[in-house]
């Protein structure tokens, strides 16, 4: 996904990259990043939370019309109001993607990320 | 408050993401200014969540990549930003999919930024937004060759001033 927003933004369109992991993102060079520390599947946050929602929508917002400087990343100050154990748990589906099937099985290193 | 990008994820899985660095030929900063004030500015979402209309669009391709697991869907939706929950289906192997089923909001929220429309915070949003399917092979070829392209001149078709793109 950060790879696609600096697609977009050599294209000429200004973007801000909402995820669940910033450094990933500033790793690949996102220009415009919001971090937020939620389960993977939940980038504004819990459903039904509208006030949330728009915590994170508005930050974005921001973000994206007012960095000044490429690699700008503003983190949400929000903690999951969730256990980690219960959270961490109940993100991942119920049955192994293909890819960490075939990891579990082979054990060996793949070209593939296991979720994006 | 900096976030922990790695609080929710495997511990086997962190060195696939961490310190892995820039992709190759994708190191330089690339920049669009956002020159509108927001207020005046036209606003497009994308997710990666795999979102897909169940009455008139086809699922991203999950067979396939029960087949090939370093292979997935490069292709996107376009949602309407009226559909609600009882019209977006979801296609996604590796979340579990029942909070975006029962609150699509969570990763395209076209109702919400309607709603700062109408409260003039933004001064319009796409009608409709952007849906693709994240896990993608490494190399990102399809996105590059095939949906990119397409991607580029929806939202200049429909002038949107910038793209918030969530991945799932």
């Amino acid at each position: 996904m950060p790879v696609l927003a600096r697609w977009i933004e050599a294209a000429g369109i200004p973007t801000v990259v909402v995820t669940m992991m910033p450094a990933v993102a500033q790793e690949r060079r996102a220009p415009r990043i919001v971090g937020v520390e939620f389960p993977f599947g939940h980038p504004f946050g819990v459903p039904g939370d509208k006030a949330m929602q728009r915590q994170v929508l508005e930050l974005a917002l921001r973000v994206l019309a007012g960095a000044g400087s490429f690699g700008t990343r503003v983190d949400v100050d929000i903690e999951w109001p969730v256990p980690l154990r219960e959270a961490y748990k109940s993100w991942q589906p119920k049955e192994a993607s293909p890819i960490v099937k075939k990891l579990l099985s082979t054990s060996r290193p793949t070209n593939s990320e296991p979720s994006a | 408050m900096i976030v922990d990008s790695y609080r929710f994820l495997p511990r086997s899985f962190r060195p696939l993401y961490e310190g892995r660095g820039p992709f190759a030929g994708e190191e330089a900063p690339v920049w669009a200014p956002f020159d509108k004030r927001l207020a005046a500015s036209r606003i497009a979402l994308l997710t990666s969540a795999g979102l897909y209309l169940e009455s008139s669009q086809q699922p991203f391709d999950s067979r396939r990549e029960q087949d090939h697991p370093e292979w997935g869907d490069p292709s996107w939706r376009s949602i309407p930003a009226a559909a609600g929950a009882s019209d977006i289906g979801v296609t996604h192997l590796h979340i579990n999919d029942e909070d975006i089923r029962a609150d699509p909001e969570i990763a395209l929220p076209a109702r919400l930024l309607e709603q700062l429309v109408a409260e003039r915070v933004v001064g319009s949003a796409t009608p409709e937004h952007i849906s693709v399917m994240g896990y993608q092979d490494r190399s990102l070829d399809g996105w590059r060759r095939q949906t990119l392209p397409e991607l580029v001149a929806l939202v200049r078709d429909r002038q949107a001033d910038g793209l918030i793109l969530a991945p799932a």
